[in-house]
């Protein structure tokens, strides 16, 4: 599923990465514990996070997430928009709830992170 | 590890959040240069992470040493801080004696060092309950 599908399944503002919206997501990971989501998501994941601060930006860069969608209408600070920008991270946020924002994204496809295998090989991207 | 290794030290500083997982990105970044496959930059990159996480949260300061030769990448995480009383406590999913103010910038589950021996083809750890705790974790290329 690439981001410019998720924008419009969540109708979702974009606030960075405008012009990566044909990235394309493996897979679905909803989650407020960064822990979690550096355990159970693999490569090339989409983050939907009630969380809104720099540290949910830091994790999606660890772990090869290719896209984070802030639910319930939570608003990023300026800092986290920096950073997201800065690693180019793409960031969007939606006023759809976790549980709703989660199920739309499945009913239209995209799996959940134990539901695909890993990446394989190449240099990151 | 011998010859014809690449090393770099990392600084890192208890208690700020600001910065907290700089010298992991940097790292991430390094071994991507280097031309390490995706997927193994991936795991030392979770590993880095939760290592800095745990000296940004517990601890006074901290380094991360990087080494890289053709056959592994090593980080030596070591940090002058409170140390862990209760190793085997500590390794286990889901202990955690995180803040309310950490846990609500998404850690403190708990789930850190758990986190960093799966990534890892060996993981050691090592404490000394005032003075600091050491971690060596390396992954096979
Ligand atoms: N570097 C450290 N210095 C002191 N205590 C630590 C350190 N790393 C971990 N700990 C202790 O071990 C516990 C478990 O760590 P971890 O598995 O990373 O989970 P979390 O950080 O989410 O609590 C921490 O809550 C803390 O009590
Ligand atoms: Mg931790």
């Amino acid at each position: 599923m690439t981001l410019n599908e998720v924008k419009h399944i969540l109708q979702c503002e974009v606030i960075a990465g405008e012009d990566r919206l044909n990235t394309e997501v493996r897979m679905g990971c909803g989650s407020d514990l960064m822990s979690d989501v550096l355990a159970f998501t693999k490569a090339d994941a989409l983050l939907l996070t009630g969380l809104a601060n720099r540290q949910v930006i830091r994790t999606a860069e660890v772990a090869d997430i290719r896209a984070v969608v802030l639910v319930r209408g939570k608003r990023p600070d300026a800092e986290m928009v920096a950073l997201a920008r800065e690693q180019g991270i793409p960031l969007m946020v939606t006023n759809v709830l976790l549980y709703e924002a989660c199920g739309r994204l499945y009913r239209a496809g995209l799996p959940g992170c134990s539901e695909v295998p890993a990446a394989e090989g190449g240099t990151a991207g | 590890m011998n010859g014809g290794t690449f090393r770099r030290e990392f600084e890192v500083t208890g208690g700020d959040f600001y910065n907290a997982g700089r010298v992991s990105t940097e790292i991430k970044e390094i071994l991507r240069q280097i031309g390490i496959a995706a997927p193994k930059i991936r795991r030392i990159a979770i590993a880095a992470y939760e290592a800095e996480m745990n000296i940004v949260m517990y601890a006074r300061s901290g380094m991360v040493i990087l080494q890289v030769t053709p056959e592994i990448v090593r980080l030596d995480v070591s940090d002058v801080g409170p140390g862990i009383e209760n190793i085997e406590l500590a390794m286990q999913e889901g202990y955690s004696t995180a803040s309310e103010e950490m846990r609500a910038l998404g850690f403190g589950a708990g789930m850190g060092l758990p986190n960093i021996k799966k990534n890892a083809d060996r993981f050691e750890i090592r404490s000394e309950v005032g003075k600091g705790t050491t971690l060596e974790i390396e992954v096979n290329l």
